[in-house]
């Protein structure tokens, strides 16, 4: 480790040096954050602040550099602040960057692993499919969206994945369907033996239904309402197997079987009457 | 160590000789100036307002300046209390503020929430004399706060550097103090928050009303001053982990990461929306800002919130929920009044402010409406059974007798559990099957130089407390490093 580390904790970080627009409302950032690039791990997410009144937000880091020391975020603009977050520019500062937080994906050699994403779902995804490739697994790549502008990090999916199955609600592009038909197609055609799924809550809800029927073994990641993340508030708490758990510092991967996903959509609603 | 306002000094010699204990006894306590009820639900303004400087001057010559002052074996940290009081009396303000520093790192702080009237006051030998005791937690306030309001325009020296560098995880009261103690003896000293404020529960804990936030920032300030450093944002054992500060080249590191972890009680309906942890209310509105003009975070309003729990923190949240606009504001305890942990200042705030106390009453369900949102709760009434292993008379229900009660909030504030974030990224740390580190006498943990200390150690206390154990672990510390 070098010497000069004190000073790099104390400098100034979290510069957007990076920003580009994956559709209208999605922005990739990368963010300078040496020591949080060092130490993420698949699975891994940050808590960001942007304003000196701003709100925590907990996003999901989805790719990191460390000889640059930055991190990959990819923001979907859905409320106040993460429309706030998406219009910041390259050179601009996020206020806070903190983490990464949670706990890392388990990574081994399964076999087969299919790996669902939706939405912005693929972004945290993509770290996990490139460890489980690099792990030795056979690795089914299945990314579903809307329409054809909303599937993101096509090429870099590729580039770690032995297949890739694109799904798309309106048919504009790949096969017209759900994420759940794609999983499906392979559990059909081959032995699977791990997924792995990340997208809206109501997708994960689907592609753990559809993979218990079959028997495989399903992990999801819940992005849900936090304020500080590292298992102080309990604002993030799910229901898992019967058991309360955090989804900060239990999560936020779970086994999908077991959570009770009718609970986790009722609580990410807490806060609609009231935020516009 | 000594003390710089010995009781044989002359001017004390002199000033115990200006007046007879029976002229002195006769003095009334004084009176606490506070906020009026009606007023200060409105607003955020700190409740008790301070003695003025006539009251403290004439309440400081109340105390006897006994031989043997019990009251500083009621102090966790053993302040002068005598020592500080009767620098007060002469006038001496300043070196009264001098004298609370030599023990305490904070006394702006603790003179707000320390439980004076358990500690220090419960000791003072005018209960003997059925009388209210000196009035030491106003007065520890009062210097405190002229210092602060009464700079001496004097530098501050940056203590000689003994070229050695001690890592603090954590920045409230515990760790503070330690840094303190540190960077005086000539440590270079790094403090790493998690969040990113440093204060820990003084900031997103305890709420304005009772100690506002720039009291605490002057504090800080005043560290800042001698040289320490602050890293916020940073969360040791995720950002950096332990081998990382070790190969940094720290020579020490105090753990004080506090009680983290909220505890909930497993009640059906517990997940619903509106209920939360005291923690998570409190860090939303103190922390976050929420409910104030121009703060991002949201947090959730109810014209009737209940908050389960008797303590401090509880008292904390039943009040903010006042302030909020909660029409109906209850506080649901288990037992009676009188097993109450908290405060007696704040269960008589809370009165005057319109709380509602529901006493020996638990709750066993939560229900709510169509959209998830609590809309009701179900209390079992409860009575006072035989003393349980605390000494207190334990609760038993009573079978059959369950109310309903309409609420659209309800504020867990049942107690904290040791953060595991610490413990559980530090291999061969000792830890208790409470999730506490496990610590010697002089709060060593099972790996040598690594110290820990406040609510990570005791699983749930004081301020004081933990400044205790912030200057206990430096003094240990600092031994094993010189």
């Amino acid at each position: 480790m070098c010497n000069n580390r004190n000073n790099d904790i104390l400098r100034n970080m979290n510069k957007i040096v990076e920003k580009q627009y994956f559709s209208e409302k999605v922005v990739k950032l990368v963010v300078e954050a040496p020591l949080i690039a060092r130490s993420r791990r698949p699975g891994h997410f940050v808590i960001v602040i942007c304003g000196e009144k701003g709100e925590r937000i907990p996003l999901t880091i989805s790719d990191a550099d460390t000889e640059k020391g930055t991190i990959t975020l990819v923001v979907q603009a859905i409320g106040e602040s993460t429309t706030k977050i998406c219009a910041l520019n390259e050179g601009d500062f996020l206020t806070d960057v903190v983490g990464p937080l949670g706990r890392a994906t388990k990574i081994e050699n399964y076999g087969t692993v299919v790996c669902s994403g939706g939405g912005v779902g693929v972004a945290p995804l993509l770290p996990i499919i490139k460890a489980m490739k690099e792990a030795g697994n056979r690795v089914v790549s299945v990314l579903a969206a809307r329409t054809k502008d909303l599937i993101i990090l096509e090429d870099e999916v590729r580039k770690y994945s032995d297949e890739v199955i694109i799904m798309t609600d309106d048919g504009s592009y790949g096969t017209k369907g759900l994420v759940t038909q794609g999983v499906e197609s392979v559990i059909l055609r081959e032995k699977v033996d791990h997924a792995v799924t990340i997208g809206p809550a109501i997708m994960m809800k689907f592609v753990a239904e559809l993979t218990k029927k079959y028997n495989v073994p399903t992990i999801c990641s819940l992005n849900t309402i936090m304020v500080d993340g590292t298992g102080m508030c309990g604002a993030c708490r799910v229901t898992v197997d019967g058991k309360t758990k955090f989804v900060c510092v239990d999560g936020p991967e779970f086994d999908a079987h077991k959570v009770d996903f009718g609970e986790m959509m009722m609580r990410l609603r807490a806060y609609n009457p009231i935020k516009k | 160590m000594a003390t710089i306002s010995p009781r044989d000094a002359q001017w004390r010699e002199q000033l115990r000789a200006s007046m007879t204990a029976k002229e002195r006894t006769a003095i009334p306590r004084a009176k606490m100036t506070e906020l009026d009820p009606a007023y200060r639900i409105t607003c955020n303004e700190e409740v008790n307002q301070g003695l003025t400087q006539e009251q403290a001057l004439v309440e400081a010559r109340r105390c006897l300046d006994c031989p043997d002052p019990q009251c500083m074996t009621g102090c966790p940290v053993a302040i002068n209390i005598p020592g500080f009081i009767k620098n007060i009396e002469r006038g001496e303000f300043a070196q009264a503020t001098a004298v609370l520093k030599e023990t305490s790192a904070l006394p702006a702080v603790c003179g707000r929430v320390c439980p004076q009237e358990r500690q220090c006051e419960s000791r003072c030998i005018y209960n003997k004399m059925k009388r209210e005791p000196v009035a030491i937690g106003y007065l520890e306030r009062f210097a405190a706060d002229y210092t602060r309001n009464h700079p001496s325009g004097e530098k501050i020296e940056k203590p000689a550097l003994n070229g050695k560098k001690v890592a603090v995880i954590g920045s409230g009261p515990a760790g503070l103090s330690f840094a303190g103690d540190m960077i005086k003896r000539g440590y270079q000293v790094t403090v790493f928050e998690a969040l990113h404020q440093i204060g820990g529960v003084l900031k997103y804990g305890i709420p304005e009303f009772r100690l506002p936030n720039a009291v605490v920032d002057v504090e800080i300030d005043a560290l800042r001053a001698l040289g320490v450093e602050f890293v916020k944002d940073c969360v040791v054992g995720k950002t950096l982990s332990y081998d990382d500060l070790i190969a940094d080249g720290f020579d020490g590191i105090f753990v004080a990461s506090g009680a983290g972890l909220p505890r909930f009680m497993g009640v059906k309906g517990e997940n619903l929306i509106g209920v939360m942890s005291s923690n998570e209310y409190l860090t939303r509105i103190n922390l976050m800002g929420a409910g104030h003009e121009g703060w991002d975070t949201p947090v959730l309003k109810g014209k009737r919130i209940a908050v389960i729990g008797g303590g401090n923190t509880a008292m904390d949240s039943v009040r903010t929920a006042r302030r909020m606009g909660a029409e109906v504001a209850m506080i649901v305890y288990r037992r009676s009044e009188a097993e109450m942990p908290a405060r007696l200042e704040e269960v008589r705030h809370a009165k005057e402010e319109g709380v509602i106390f529901n006493t020996l009453a638990n709750p066993i369900e939560y229900i709510g409406d169509e959209n998830g949102h609590v809309t009701k709760m179900l209390l079992q009434r409860m009575e006072l059974g035989e003393p349980d292993a605390s000494g207190r008379r334990s609760p038993v229900a009573i079978e059959g007798a369950i109310d309903e009660i309409d609420v659209d909030i309800v504020i867990v504030s049942v107690g904290v559990s040791p953060n595991p974030l610490i413990p559980n990224s530090v291999e061969g740390l000792n830890i208790s099957p409470k999730g506490t580190i496990v610590v010697d006498d002089s709060l060593q943990s099972s790996i040598p130089m690594l110290f820990a200390g406040g609510d990570i150690v005791r699983g749930g206390a004081t301020v004081i407390l933990a400044m205790g154990d912030g200057r206990k672990a430096a003094a240990a510390m600092h031994e094993k490093l010189s």
